[in-house]
């Protein structure tokens, strides 16, 4: 049954309302794919890798659903030995057949006659238990072997979706460590965790409900009328009747609720964004007086949402007592006929009971279906945006001669650059910069002015539109993106720890890392004695909401991190005062001496480590603005000066 | 399961959200290999929970069919003995076919109960959150209103906490006056502010508003006199302007263009499109961040109020706009007390009193001067960001 939740599901948030039959086709508007077919075709084709497996299933589920199906025509079988073991027993022993027919049809019975004229009835005996009992023993044998084949494809049916899914996951993986830096700061992050997180999931629900499960509906629909057919095609025009029927009024009730169902969504929109907003803005909405109007405003939202739904779910909720009415019409209507027929013998009692077994059987996964047809919908909607994610423009290979350098001494010139992150908006236009090795460029600028970029370019986490930047007179281009990295250490003010050891942190995927080594690191990053005085020492956890580690601490961990990769060229984006005073203090001390003696780059905050340094850049909008020395800058009197002067000005007076 | 679930997305956000410090140290592979490890696992507890389930519904299957053939073996019996009149047997079968329907409908529901409990519990847990801050249910109101705000040992403790927020802190802040604090992340400086609206209460000592503790004021009133602009810029979906008369609904035209200008937002109001009425989506979204503070600044000027809580509010913007707005902001503001927590020192340098908290405590307060002379931590504190040349 496509309502067999797979735990899988669990894991979704947003399925707040039943993913059954039922649920699919009212509940959540189903996630729309652009091509539909296009990207189911692509997801099937990524199952090609287990094509033995899933012919191996077909051939069960086909073999499961035909011997289930023959289940009920062999118990009406047995009924009918009962049956005629009944009448044979209220009739004279004896006597042969013909004589009870004549006895019956002198008495007016013609009826009777005829239908005992076709059985085989023996006046005088009664059931024939052996033969009930070779006829239930084979049922028993196919219901057996049905359900035995249904296990095994379910069992099989798991392993390839799985594989399947994680398959997917890896190539997800995989293209996440190929994609440009672009990517990452162009989409939203949450987008692209959702993709490879719930979409894949989605993805393995559809996978593991959707295809054994329509193909045994679609199967057990058919052989079913089958069955039908076989036994009595009149019964099975009758019974047919139904389909149209539930349909024809299905689609009208199901037409009407979904304007109610949209308007219901509609509203559910409003509200959770009214709900957020004030969520958010709950502080000011009180102090600025505004509570009463929030209240009445969601409230008024609240009454509309509620009268959308009742009327939404009023409405849906009738398809099921129509269908069922008309199917328990049908049924009468069956039984009547049937009933007939058995009187007048065109019919044995065992067929009817088999049709009426049948009859039931068959409306259940044409129920199955159209829910189904939602879980694939949205699971190719799911794969639609995961390839859209595969699909992705990748970085540019490295080129396949690269050089490789062991240890760069830290020359870095920039000549004649070019480049923008929009092709409409220039940022930085002929630019040129040359940094001896262990000298210090500081990048200065207001919040959002840009000061990443430099780094971008330099670490190639974008490329440059026009110019060259060397590394020791060798363009970086010619190296291959992990050779060039390796050259440089970065501290980032976010400081990005993950969940693990200290000392993992510290060595940051150095498999078994020399325990001295990151105790050295540690100490000139003036975070040893902390470390120590954890109770895990090196080896305690940090998490991510870790709160004995402070902002500090955790800066400096990343600082013993850069210690620890001992790179020539340092990119430092200094703290600002978020950290307490003391630790400040230990923070600046680290930086420095992790400064000496390499080429920095720093992001600063600090007037002090501007004033010493080589080179100032100053950004601003994205753009760079002005270029030089402290000295050269001030007497230059333009933004750095304004900069720079800001911070004493007596403006409060 | 959902452990390893929780497992793959955490690593996951780590590797997105630290993918320039993962590339940098040239650590995708070792990061692959966490990702492969953690998805291995989920695949492995998958399929096992999986596999579980497949047998459920062909024995359920099984379980109904046998039942079928048991009914017409048993049923047979009695028939034969004349026991149960042969219909019967029929009807039977008809009722276990929907004993069957009935039973998946209840296995599926089943599945449902244990989500529907823990959503119950969550929604529960909400609504048993008691209000820390109650209103007075006899209010009163100060003779008169002119913004002189008091703390007499002030404490503050979170419940439950082993250490105070804040403890003993009693200063005066006159209207007129700009009183600045500065101290540490965790050092108090918000949640002092957050005691004069009564976001939270004090558990030891008393503010004082206009003479009166603000625990006794009507919370409507009190929050009349205020002017907050919170740490986080925050603006709601509408226009420009009804963002601006968002504590003043009667606000003129005109006196929405002058708090622009002292918030130094009319020259770029001015530049959009339909300028006042420019629309502004959900939390100001489209607007920068320093955008985004000046026009909750400007809001805050609109209301025209006593007193004015500068909580951070100056961070997003450049220095040299921060100097013109504070220098035009203090100037319109003459009769109003205003507090101000900032994080660069150059922004408290002028103020007329600077308390300097440290662990929760008031460790210096004064001028600038007075402080560089006689409090250690502040002048560490400034030191951390000037040069001494620049701090003297």
């Amino acid at each position: 049954m496509s309502s067999r939740e797979t735990p899988v599901s669990t894991a979704r948030q947003h399925t707040p309302i039943m993913r059954g039959p039922m649920g699919a086709m009212f509940g959540t508007p189903p996630a729309k794919s652009k091509d539909f077919k296009g990207s189911l075709k692509r997801l099937l084709s990524e199952l090609g890798a287990e094509r033995k497996t899933l012919a191996t299933v077909m051939v069960l589920i086909s073999t499961s659903v035909i011997l289930g199906a023959f289940g009920p025509k062999i118990l009406g079988r047995a009924t009918n030995y009962v049956f005629y073991g009944f009448l044979g027993k209220r009739m004279s022993p004896g006597i042969s057949k013909s004589e009870a027919i004549n006895r019956l049809q002198s008495q007016g019975q013609d009826r009777l006659a005829a239908m005992i004229g076709k059985s085989s009835v023996i006046p005088g005996v009664g059931i024939n238990f052996e033969a009930v009992s070779k006829l239930l023993l084979l049922a028993i044998v196919l219901y057996l072997f049905s359900s035995l084949f249904m296990w095994v494809q379910g069992y099989l049916m798991a392993g390839v979706t799985q594989r399947t899914v994680y398959r997917l996951r890896r190539l997800a993986e995989e293209k996440i460590g190929r994609l440009p830096l672009r990517y990452f700061d162009t989409q939203s992050r949450g987008d692209l965790l959702s993709r490879v997180t719930n979409d894949i999931d989605n993805i393995s629900n559809s996978l593991q409900q959707g295809l054994s499960q329509i193909l045994n509906s679609i199967l057990t629909v058919a052989s079913v009328l089958a069955m039908m057919i076989w036994i009595s095609p009149v019964l099975a025009i009758v019974s047919l009747i139904a389909i149209p029927l539930s349909a024809f009024f299905s689609v009208r009730i199901g037409k009407r609720s979904q304007r109610e169902f949209i308007a219901q969504w509609d509203w559910t929109g409003k509200l959770n964004g009214h709900v957020e907003e004030m969520h958010t803005g709950h502080s000011l909405i009180k102090v600025f007086g505004r509570r009463d109007r929030a209240i009445s405003e969601f409230s008024s939202l609240n009454e509309r949402l509620y009268e959308s739904s009742f009327r939404a779910q009023f409405i849906s909720g009738l398809i099921q007592p129509t269908t069922l009415l008309i199917s328990n019409l049908i049924y009468v209507a069956i039984a009547v006929l049937g009933g007939y027929r058995v009187a007048t013998g065109a019919m044995t009692l065992g067929d009817v009971q088999a049709f009426i077994q049948y009859s039931r059987q068959f409306g259940m996964p044409l129920a199955q279906i159209a829910g189904l047809i939602n879980t694939v919908q949205s699971g190719a909607a799911s794969a639609e945006r995961l390839f859209q994610l595969l699909d992705a423009q990748e970085e540019e290979p490295d080129l396949a001669n690269s050089i490789t350098v062991n240890r760069a001494r830290g020359d870095i010139v920039f000549k004649d650059v070019f480049f923008k992150y929009n092709p409409d908006q220039p940022l930085i236009e002929d630019f040129s910069l040359k940094v001896s090795a262990g000298q210090t460029v500081a990048i200065v600028g207001p919040t959002g002015a840009g000061k990443t970029t430099i780094v971008n370019l330099l670490m190639r986490f974008y490329e440059i539109d026009k110019g060259s930047i060397t590394l020791d007179g060798t363009d970086i281009r010619e190296l291959s993106r992990d050779n060039l990295r390796k050259q440089f250490g970065m501290v980032l003010q976010d400081t990005w720890l993950f969940t693990g050891t200290m000392s993992e942190n510290i060595a940051f995927g150095e498999i078994d890392p020399d325990a001295q080594s990151v105790a050295r690191a540690a100490k000139a990053a003036n975070i040893d004695h902390f470390l120590r005085s954890l109770p895990g020492g090196y080896g305690s956890m940090l998490t991510d909401d870790n709160s004995t580690v402070s902002a500090g601490e955790r800066q400096l961990i990343t600082i013993a991190r850069a210690f620890f990769a001992d790179p020539a060229i340092l990119i430092l984006d200094e703290a600002t005062s978020s950290v307490d005073t003391r630790t400040e203090v230990l923070v600046q001390e680290a930086m420095s001496k992790l400064r000496a003696g390499r080429t920095s780059f720093v992001i600063a905050h600090r007037l002090s480590t501007i004033r010493g340094a080589d080179s100032i850049l100053v950004m601003e909008n994205g753009h760079l603005v002005e270029q030089g020395n402290h000295i050269d800058l001030m007497a230059r009197k333009g933004r750095y000066f304004e900069l720079y002067a800001s911070q004493f000005s007596q403006a409060l007076n | 399961m959902q452990l390893k679930i929780d497992r793959i997305n955490l690593v996951l956000r780590e590797q997105i959200s630290g993918v320039r410090v993962i590339r940098a140290f040239v650590r995708t592979p070792y990061e692959e290999l966490k990702f492969s490890q953690a998805s291995g696992e989920l695949m492995d507890t998958t399929l096992k929970v999986t596999r579980t389930f497949a047998i459920m519904f062909p024995s359920l299957m099984l379980i109904l069919n046998l039942s079928s053939v048991a009914v017409i073996w048993f049923g047979g019996k009695l028939v034969d003995t004349g026991q149960m009149p042969i219909g019967n047997l029929t009807a039977f079968l008809a009722y276990i076919m929907q004993i069957l329907s009935s039973v998946m409908m209840a296995v599926m529901m089943s599945l449902m109960i244990p989500r529907a409990a823990a959503s119950a519990d969550r929604i529960k847990e909400v609504l048993m959150i008691q209000t820390s801050v109650v209103e007075s249910l006899t209010p009163s109101a100060p003779a008169e209103r002119n913004g002189r705000v008091e703390f007499v040992g002030v404490g503050f403790r979170y419940p439950g906490a082993e250490q105070s927020v804040l403890s003993n802190i009693s200063f005066v802040a006159e209207p007129g006056k700009i009183t600045a604090f500065v101290g540490s992340t965790g050092s108090g400086k918000s949640t002092l502010l957050n005691l004069i609206p009564r976001f939270i209460d004090v558990t030891s000592g008393s503010v004082l508003l206009d003479g009166l503790d603000v625990r006794e004021q009507a919370l409507e009133d009190l929050w009349q006199q205020i002017g907050w602009v919170p740490q986080r810029a925050f603006l709601f979906g509408g226009t420009v302007a009804e963002n601006l008369r968002f504590g003043a609904l009667d606000a003129t035209e005109d006196a929405l263009w002058e708090a622009l200008d002292v918030a130094q937002a009319k020259d770029f109001v001015m530049e959009l499109p339909e300028k006042l009425n420019s629309p502004v989506s959900q939390g100001g979204a489209n607007f920068s961040g320093g955008q985004k503070q000046r026009l909750s600044i400007a809001r805050a000027i609109v209301r025209n109020p006593h007193i004015y809580l500068l909580d951070d509010s100056f961070s997003a913007l450049d220095f040299a706009t921060d100097v013109k707005l504070r220098s035009a902001l203090f100037h319109r503001s003459k009769s109003a007390t205003v507090f101000v927590v900032a994080q660069r020192v150059s922004t408290v340098l002028q103020a007329d009193q600077i308390i300097v908290l440290e662990q929760g405590e008031v460790v210096g307060s004064g001028t600038h001067h007075e402080l560089m002379a006689n409090c250690k931590t502040y002048k560490e504190i400034v030191l951390s960001q000037l040069s001494p040349e620049e701090a003297a």
